[in-house]
């Protein structure tokens, strides 16, 4: 190029740039074996277990609205379901957006039938009159009275009752109104012998958490009750207040398990209750939601249930590596034989590419619980062709520059300012479509919109921050500025009339 | 191949042209007739709907000498209601699928596939989809459609310009009609994967758009000012020096779904990779063929339609007149009279 020649905006430091991207790898990859995240979490489609999906709808012949509260309180109820079952890594979660959202509740290994039968139950709140309490210690106590009015059996039950352990925390979701129980607490604690149900949750109308700001600040949870549910309420606390402990105390029972206990120190006949205590805020707000729940419970419409065994979960996981190896393999070798030397920037920067994605893959494990599905490995595979898109825009950008008669460095700068706004908006609209597909949809889907939008994220940051200051760096070496043969630049390739050779 | 890369020098230069944009009736009527074919199939035949749509339940025992009259044979016995289809997928598994059940009907037909082929209820790869689930699921996936076509319509007119993103829309919604009507003309399953397939196709088919406009809009910025070609003759030209660049893309996109797809049908039979791939597979090739052959033309009737652009036309043809003292303007003549004076004496100024 000759000293009249312009000079185009100088090139940003490209060793630079490469050093930054290598110590950003260095310093993740020293995260995971710091995190201890060394292997990448597998969905259930590639390890075999069940996955169940929930709808949540207003049970039928009520009328209502779901709100964001009921449902955050249905995933509790059913993560304490499932948590019974004591497998580990079982999951529950709340998946869409809204009121609309989906449970999906997802169990290792082979559990199959049990997950499907103890997640679609209806729960219901009721409020029962405690009639015999104990610290659950797990062991029988012998020299304890049985508790007069109540069934041999029931007394045996709760005699024998151990609330530190797992199923008898399930939450059984069957206690017939009518029937007298012997249930535990949520926290495994207590146990207590309970009154057939004397007040439903359906006959509540209204429940907050409120702060009593002259009386020390402390939090309380008050609840109205609709008019069958005032008389009902009235009729029970005036008949117990009189009482000694513990038949003095209503329990607020969710699903099965007592959630509170509250003692009744006056009739209350007015369908207006507080309930005090040393509630901390998030206390008294849980049993607020509890309560307004029970006002209205959601019924759960088994949407879809997923039964895979290990050995269909290997064979999957084996496809999709298989798949994934195949297709970089192609993309590698049609590079290669179309780009020539230029292919090797393109492998060196899919592998790049790879690396991060894997790296990543690990610590999204970790940090926000990221399994990779089978949908997530297609994704990362469909993401190779979109990265490597991004590599062959800017060198055939470059080429265009070459045939305009630029000098190989010149057209990779010009060619990159050009291709870096095609790469932008291509990459972006890529973006898009994984947000949308995450945030509308449910299961698979999610997990295929995640990876895609991670890897072209990756593909930005690959093609900014390595392949455009390898390419500047390639330019300047006398194999590709010269136009060799196999260097991908040659006239031939590009087919330039003549080769402008530099000054 | 690098037969393939000298083609690209002279489609850039303009030496070798296809015309895309003047003869834009003849790829209309080829998309029109696809069109109608894919309307006439979803009339006439529907689509294969898995059961994750209209909901049902299907079960897969893996055991090497399973047949299919012993599946047949031993979930009849049960006794359950509608339609049951058995299918032989790969060498060693049985798919038997049902309508919706209920749990206990559900349980009955796990057992006795378990006890006729003396395997494991666990070891049997089970699907129940309840029957108002595929209502849900269908909503989502066209809410989805639809919010990404208006964000990307959005973002385009702000990218580019508001014609541009109503031609790649057109693109986008063309690639999706034909794919869905290939889909219902072969029967092949249409399943929750085959949709996150034909979403994906919308981003694929719109990043080659993207880059075909992309060119467009840098050959015609200073159209207006020098009056040497029409909107459509430049437009031609993009495409024209796009053309290697949207081929190579596609078939690097198409290389790993390929792969996905050959090992997807190959190794698992059925499933997830395969429904996914073969949705893209269908749908790339439609959004390759869009983007170069419907976007453009469109783009260009859209915007051959504005004043500035009738007057620049109208230029453009009396200097070509009175260049080549002939009236015969032809495209390739046009463009190939835009080539010069842009090229060389750019290069000589910079020399």
């Amino acid at each position: 190029m000759s000293t009249t020649t312009k000079p185009v905006k100088a090139p940003a430091r490209p060793v630079r740039s490469l050093i930054v991207l290598a110590l950003v790898l260095v310093a993740l990859v020293a995260l995971v074996f710091v995190q201890g995240a060394t292997s990448v979490r597998l969905g259930l489609d590639l390890r075999g277990g069940t996955s169940v999906t929930l709808q949540p709808r207003i049970a039928p012949g009520e009328a209502g609205k779901v709100t964001n509260e009921a449902i955050d309180q249905a995933v509790s109820i059913i993560r304490q379901r499932v948590n019974s079952l004591g497998v580990a890594e079982s999951e529950v979660a709340a998946q869409g957006s809204g009121t609309n959202r989906q449970i999906v509740i997802s169990v290792p290994g082979d559990t199959g039938r049990r997950v499907v039968e103890l997640v679609g139950q209806t729960a219901e709140l009721r409020f029962r009159q405690v009639l015999a309490t104990a610290i659950s210690t797990g062991t029988v106590d012998p020299t304890a009275t049985p508790t007069t009015g109540v069934s041999a059996a029931i007394n045996a039950k709760f005699a024998a009752l151990d609330c530190s352990k797992l199923e008898n925390l399930q939450g059984t979701g069957t206690d017939a109104p009518t029937d007298t129980i012997a249930v535990c607490d949520r926290a495994g604690t207590t146990k207590y012998i309970l009154a057939p149900a004397e007040v439903l949750g359906r006959q509540i109308s209204k429940a907050s958490a409120g702060i009593d700001t002259q009386g020390g600040n402390a939090w309380y949870v008050s609840l109205t009750f609709n008019d069958e549910g005032t008389k009902a309420f009235g009729a029970l606390t005036t008949r117990v207040t009189t009482l000694g402990e513990p038949l003095n105390q209503v329990a607020i029972v969710l699903d099965g398990l007592v959630v509170s206990s509250p003692r009744i120190t006056e009739p209350i006949p007015s369908g207006n209750a507080q309930i005090t205590g040393s509630f901390t805020q998030l206390e008294a707000q849980d049993l607020a939601n509890v309560l307004k729940y029970g006002a209205l419970p959601l019924a759960f419409d088994r949407g879809e249930v997923q039964q895979i065994s290990p050995t269909l979960g290997a064979d999957q996981l084996n496809a999709g590596l298989i798949a994934g190896g195949l297709g970089l393999l192609l993309v590698f070798l049609y590079s290669l034989l179309y780009y020539r030397g230029l292919g090797l920037v393109t492998v060196g920067s899919l592998l790049v590419a790879g690396s991060f994605v894997y790296v990543l893959f690990l610590l999204l494990g970790k940090w926000i619980g990221f399994t990779l599905t089978l949908a997530g490995i297609a994704g990362a595979i469909v993401a190779i062709g979109v990265t490597a898109d991004s590599f062959i825009v800017f060198f055939e950008r470059i080429r265009d520059e070459l045939r305009e008669g630029r000098s190989l460095r010149t057209a990779v700068e010009t060619g990159w300012t050009r291709a870096r706004h095609t790469i932008l908006v291509a990459d972006f609209v890529s973006i898009i479509a994984a947000v949308l597909l995450y945030f509308f949809a449910v299961g698979g889907v999610r997990g295929f919109a995640f990876t895609l939008g991670l890897t072209t994220l990756i593909d930005l940051l690959v093609v900014f921050a390595f392949t455009k200051p390898l390419v500047t760096l390639v330019a300047r070496l006398k194999f590709f500025s010269s136009g060799h043969r196999l260097s991908g630049f040659s006239a031939k390739s590009t087919g330039t009339l003549t080769v402008i050779k530099e000054a | 191949m690098s037969k393939l890369s000298g083609i690209g020098g002279r489609l850039y230069r303009g030496e070798t042209s296809i015309d895309f944009i003047g003869r834009r009736r003849r790829w209309y009527s080829v998309s029109a007739l696809f069109i109608l074919l894919s309307i006439a199939a979803l009339s006439l035949q529907g689509l294969h709907l898995g059961i994750e749509f209209k909901g049902g339940s299907s079960f897969t025992v893996n055991k090497a000498d399973a047949t299919i009259e012993q599946a047949r044979s031993a979930v009849e016995a049960v006794g359950i209601p509608g339609e049951i289809i058995v299918q032989k997928i790969g060498s060693s598994k049985v798919r038997v699928q049902t309508a919706a059940l209920d749990t206990a009907q559900n349980n009955a037909v796990q057992d006795a596939l378990a006890a006729k082929f003396s395997v494991t209820v666990e070891s049997i790869d089970t699907q129940i989809v309840g029957p108002s689930w595929g209502k849900e699921i269908t909503r989502k996936a066209l809410y989805g459609l639809l919010g990404f076509l208006i964000c990307v319509m959005l973002y385009l007119a702000m990218a580019f310009e508001p014609k541009m993103s109503i031609a790649a829309i057109v693109a986008v919604v063309h690639d999706v009609f034909i794919t869905v009507g290939i889909y219902a003309l072969v029967g092949f399953d249409v399943t929750p994967a085959t949709v996150i397939g034909f979403l994906t196709i919308l981003g694929y088919s719109l990043y080659d758009t993207v880059v075909v406009f992309d060119k467009i809009r840098e050959n015609t910025r200073t159209l207006a000012a020098t009056s040497k070609s029409t909107y459509s003759h430049a437009t031609n030209l993009a495409v024209n020096q796009t053309l290697v660049r949207s081929f190579n893309t596609s078939l690097i996109a198409l290389l790993p779904v390929g792969s996905i797809l050959f090992v997807g049908a190959g190794l698992l039979g059925a499933g997830t990779l395969k429904d996914l791939s073969l949705a893209l597979f269908i749908g790339l090739a439609v959004g390759t063929y869009s983007s170069v052959f419907i976007a453009p033309p469109v783009l260009a009737q859209l915007r051959e339609k504005e004043p500035e652009m009738i007057a620049l036309a109208k230029r453009v043809h009396s200097r070509a007149a009175a260049a080549t003292l002939s009236s015969s303007a032809s495209p390739v003549a046009a463009s190939g009279a835009t080539r010069g004076p842009r090229n060389q004496p750019k290069r000589k100024g910079r020399k």
